[in-house]
């Protein structure tokens, strides 16, 4: 049994639902991201925020699967500040529904001045309105300056550490997540990011708390079943059972239960 | 939680895959020697080959140090961005330049 806490299910297919739920996926959650061009108009985000926020969650629930969603403007689109405003304005309209947790995944990507702004701003209306933040730190060479700008961000906007979730750590930026308080998601991906060996060792050697694995499945280079995958990684290597369980359905669950929106199975 | 595995474990896990990993890397610098622009040279195989010195040095914490020498290290916000993807690692020039 396991949740998914990060991936992008529009991007998916229906296939991926049903292989996702015999592998043991109980519960995923879906951050609004990148579609791979840019969004013309705020309507298009209008659209999207309703496939996240309606469509997925049948598709998913015909799997048993519970979906939930967060909503923003990815870091890749922060460029134009007046485009991300406008969907900054749109996004209250969305909260009424039950399944959206929080805000999310905001962040930088190549960590511009422009990017930062539009960052401030989402962390100013997921306070605003109480909400928890998922936050996406940029790739490869970038990431390091990035985790320490958004860190930065946060703590002078007065987040607290413990309702942040600060994703796509690795082994040069996971210890200064921990250690200021956040929580942090390990990606799973076949190239960039961690592979499921490589989380396995970041548990072995940071520990279990606050700490969780997510596939961020979408439409580029990704594995739907990376969850179940690192299961098996830390299964091969003769870890506990309720070490596995932990890292990959109790962190997410306590974390997420914050919401007050999150739900998952209890099932065997 | 520490590693459950004795050292005699690990090998026999992963050595075969790990093997294949090193020729891998082998062969790519290969074919990069043999490609046309004899002398040209390119700042991410650069950095590939500078990292290879870390993985080596038999100290503790070698994928954080590898991932650090790959990493920006300046601290501001920069005006603009040039580009949505990112490279993988830093121009060497670009890192004495910080
Ligand atoms: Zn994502």
């Amino acid at each position: 049994m396991y949740i998914d806490p990060h991936v992008h299910m529009v991007s998916r297919t229906t296939d991926d639902y049903q292989r996702m739920a015999l592998a043991g996926c109980v519960a995923i959650t879906e951050p609004a991201f990148w579609a791979g061009y840019d969004r013309s108009t705020a309507q298009g985000f209008h659209d999207y925020f309703r496939m996240l926020t309606d469509f997925e969650p049948r598709r998913a629930a015909q799997f048993g699967i519970r979906h939930h969603t967060w909503l923003c403007i990815n870091p890749k689109e922060s460029e134009d500040v007046g485009l991300a405003r406008e969907v900054l304005s749109i996004i209250p309209t969305f909260l009424e529904c039950k399944t959206v947790l929080g805000i999310g995944e905001i962040g930088l990507n190549k960590n511009s001045r422009n990017e930062m702004t539009v960052l401030e701003e989402h962390i100013a209306l997921a306070l605003k309105h109480n909400l928890l933040i998922l936050v996406h730190t940029p790739h490869l060479e970038d990431k390091l300056k990035g985790t320490h700008l958004i860190m930065d961000a946060l703590r002078n906007q007065g987040a607290d550490p413990g309702r942040v979730l600060i994703d796509h750590v690795e082994e040069h930026t996971v210890r200064a997540v921990l250690d200021r308080g956040f929580w942090a998601g390990m990606t799973l991906y076949p190239d960039t990011k961690c592979t499921p060996q490589r989380a396995a060792d970041i548990f072995e050697m940071h520990g279990t708390d606050r700490l969780w694995i997510n596939s961020a499945g979408d439409w580029g280079v990704s594995d739907p079943l990376a969850v179940p995958k690192c299961q098996d990684e830390l299964r091969r290597r003769g870890h506990l059972l309720e070490t596995i369980r932990k890292v990959s359905y109790d962190n997410p669950r306590t974390f997420l239960s914050q919401s007050g929106r999150f739900s998952a199975p209890d099932r065997a | 939680m520490g590693t459950p595995l004795t050292k005699q474990a690990v090998a026999d896990l992963y050595f075969l895959e790990h093997r294949a990993k090193v020729l891998d890397l082998a062969a790519f610098l290969d074919r990069f020697d043999r490609a046309s622009e004899p002398g040209a040279d390119d700042f991410r195989v650069q950095a590939l080959t500078a990292a290879l010195g870390l993985v080596l040095d038999g100290q503790p914490e070698r994928a954080r140090r590898v991932l650090e020498l790959w990493s920006d290290h300046s601290t501001q916000p920069i005006e603009r961005a040039p580009m949505k993807g990112a490279l993988g690692a830093m121009p060497l020039d670009a890192r004495e330049r910080r």
